[in-house]
């Protein structure tokens, strides 16, 4: 079976991506322990989303790529902020990991999680849904060169297709 | 009764034109990024440099970007000009900061306890919220909240210094000063300061 949360541990590693932030996620808790465990990436857990765009920023500033991992429900958090992105033409790299879409059981996540992929695009965003396991790895390469070589700000939708739909009770 | 009267304050004393002109006048290669409002207005207009990105938009976001920048850059003294409002905006990106421990990330706040840019609104430190000691609770190594002449000139070598992450929230008194503006776009600032920072490796 495909280990897709380590194929995007190795495809941030390839890419060269230096400062990773973070609000954890269950679906990438994973990928949150290796980077932890990494020594040349840094692992920054945020307060909010939001921050994570800023760092990235700061981080190309500085002549160092960065990524995001998130939540679909911490989406809603960044969206002024992704200003920055179109603004400035930062090249940007975020990971979603989807709740509320298929078979979500927690009503709360339902009306963000159904507006992420829409507001990620109004927000000018690239957004690219992956579904199967043996997708993670092409998807992410795929975004790599959006983000850093076109210089478009990326986001992989991690669906719960893919994460499985967290069970409760 | 004002909000300053309810918090039981001091009067505010020092011009942000002022404090901004100490901090630059031996930047050097010191990085420099400014928060949206009065900051970045001030910053352009005392001393535009290559090496100053301004915002003027995503309030909340000066901090991280100080933070993403000192992380890349740990050699490079990085200084965060930013106003009350705007750093309050993200507070929690504080212990975010404290956390990661950068010593070369200096923030200073100019505290006018109002929202200059909107029309003068109190802000939530003319209540009583203390920038300093947030940022001395989430775990800055140096942090203070700065009431005057004396208290500015002792603090000035910290602040410029590579012994942080440090927060000085700077009291000044409430201006609307005229300004220049920065010269161009984001797209434009965020590639001169590349290209000043990274010289050719810019362009990789
Ligand atoms: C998300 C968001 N909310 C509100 C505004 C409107 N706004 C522009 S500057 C500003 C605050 C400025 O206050 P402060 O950071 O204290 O800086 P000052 O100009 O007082 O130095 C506000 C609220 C905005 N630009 N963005």
């Amino acid at each position: 079976m495909t280990d897709w949360p380590k194929d995007i541990f190795d495809v941030l590693k390839e890419a060269d991506i230096r400062q990773v932030s973070h609000v954890p996620d269950a679906g990438q808790a994973r990928l949150i322990e290796m980077l932890d465990a990494d020594n040349e990436i840094r692992a920054i857990p945020l307060a909010t989303e939001l921050e994570g765009i800023g760092i990235a920023a700061g981080a190309w500033l500085g002549g160092q790529r960065a990524a995001l991992l998130m939540q679909s429900s911490g989406v809603g958090n960044c969206i002024n902020a992704f200003s920055l992105l179109k603004n400035c033409r930062f090249p940007f790299l975020c990971v979603v990991s989807m709740r509320g879409e298929f078979g979500e059981a927690n009503p709360w996540q339902m009306p963000m999680g159904q507006a992420t992929g829409k507001l990620l695009e109004t927000m000018g965003l690239v957004v690219t849904w992956v579904h199967r396991p043996e997708d993670v790895r092409p998807t992410m390469e795929a975004a790599v060169q959006i983000a850093f070589a076109a210089m478009n700000p990326v986001a992989v939708v991690l669906s719960q297709r893919l994460i499985g739909a967290k069970s409760y009770g | 009764m004002t909000p300053r009267d309810r918090a039981g304050g001091k009067t505010l004393n020092l011009d942000r034109r002022e404090v901004v002109a100490r901090l630059l006048a031996d930047a050097g290669d010191l990085l420099v990024i400014t928060g949206l409002g009065s900051s970045t207005w001030d910053c352009a207009t005392v001393m535009d440099r290559d090496l100053n990105f301004y915002l003027r938009g995503a309030m909340g976001s000066a901090s991280s970007i100080g933070l993403g920048l000192a992380l890349a850059q740990p050699q490079r003294r990085v200084l965060v000009i930013t106003g009350d409002a705007e750093i309050m905006m993200t507070a929690g990106a504080l212990a975010t900061i404290g956390a990661q421990g950068p010593k070369n990330l200096s923030i200073v706040v100019l505290d006018n306890e109002c929202y200059g840019e909107t029309g003068m609104q109190p802000s939530l430190t003319a209540f009583g919220a203390d920038l300093g000691a947030m940022a001395a609770a989430a775990g800055f190594k140096l942090a203070e909240t700065i009431w005057d002449e004396a208290a500015l000139t002792r603090v000035l070598p910290a602040i410029l210094g590579r012994d942080g992450p440090a927060l000085h929230a700077v009291k000044v008194k409430a201006e609307n000063y005229p300004h220049a503006m920065p010269p161009g776009d984001g797209t434009t600032l965020k590639d001169r300061f590349r290209q000043a920072l990274l010289g050719p490796d810019a362009m990789a």
